[in-house]
């Protein structure tokens, strides 16, 4: 059987991709990270049903995804904690965006509905066609597309961003201006 | 054009949408693949790894047995 170490590889190759989702999905690292691992047992045990050349991003993020809300049954309705050791490993990052920021945007996402989150950032995120997503999420694309749609309305509003860039330079300008005149 | 139904099926995946309001030049869009694309971006653990090789060794030796 050749099938093993190329599956493996891809694999691999997909679980940062995966763990981005899972942390997205679960909003903490450390749950992520289990939440991954048992997507790697459940995926190993069944990469005969897995058939290679066909997308295994999708295949992966689906087993992600039936095992996050196995285990979000399992575990009742508990209340999520915001992750303390995420916004720290944030700061180590180099990014365009402030920690704040990112901190920011990481408690306005979770607190949209699991479906809404999930949508918009498989859409918006991993790159997957809405088609793609749809056939994850078990639903229909137009179904998809509203989740995103009211994800990215609800966003928005938590962040009270417009859509355009919330600091336009009308401020510091005219300051200038005044000041020239005087 | 405007038969949006289709066309939005048959689009080709990579395609951007631009309709959905998390294009490039979408602020939520930016801070969603910034959030998404830091976790992303930090080294596989290596706990994964760990994992992945036991299970190839367990799947192989299996194998080696069944033979």
């Amino acid at each position: 059987m050749q099938e093993s170490p190329s599956f493996k590889r891809e694999l691999l190759a997909t679980l940062p991709s995966l763990r981005a989702f899972a942390v997205s999905l679960s909003g903490r690292h450390d749950r992520a990270d289990d939440l991954v691992q048992d997507t790697m047992m459940k995926a190993w045990a069944k990469q005969d049903s897995y058939q290679m050349g066909t997308n295994i991003k999708a295949w992966l993020f689906t087993i992600l995804r039936n095992e996050f809300y196995s285990q979000m049954r399992k575990r009742g309705r508990e209340v999520q904690d915001t992750d303390g050791a995420f916004t720290e490993r944030m700061s180590v990052h180099p990014s365009q965006y402030g920690v704040l920021d990112m901190a920011d945007f990481k408690k306005a996402l979770d607190t949209l509905p699991p479906d809404q989150r999930e949508a918009i950032v498989l859409i918006g995120a991993s790159g997957f066609s809405y088609e793609e997503a749809a056939e994850i999420c078990k639903c229909a694309v137009g179904t998809m597309k509203s989740r995103v749609s009211r994800a990215r309305t609800r966003l928005q509003d938590i962040l009270k961003i417009s859509g355009e860039a919330d600091f336009g330079p009308d401020a510091v300008s005219s300051q200038v201006t005044t000041h020239s005149l005087t | 054009m405007k038969d949006k139904s289709k066309m939005n099926e048959m689009s080709v995946p990579r395609q951007r949408r631009t309709d959905d309001g998390l294009g490039p030049n979408s602020d939520i869009g930016a801070k969603l693949r910034a959030f998404y694309g830091a976790v992303q971006d930090q080294p596989i653990p290596d706990k994964f790894l760990d994992l992945l090789e036991k299970l190839d060794q367990v799947e192989q030796a299996a194998k080696r047995k069944g033979n």
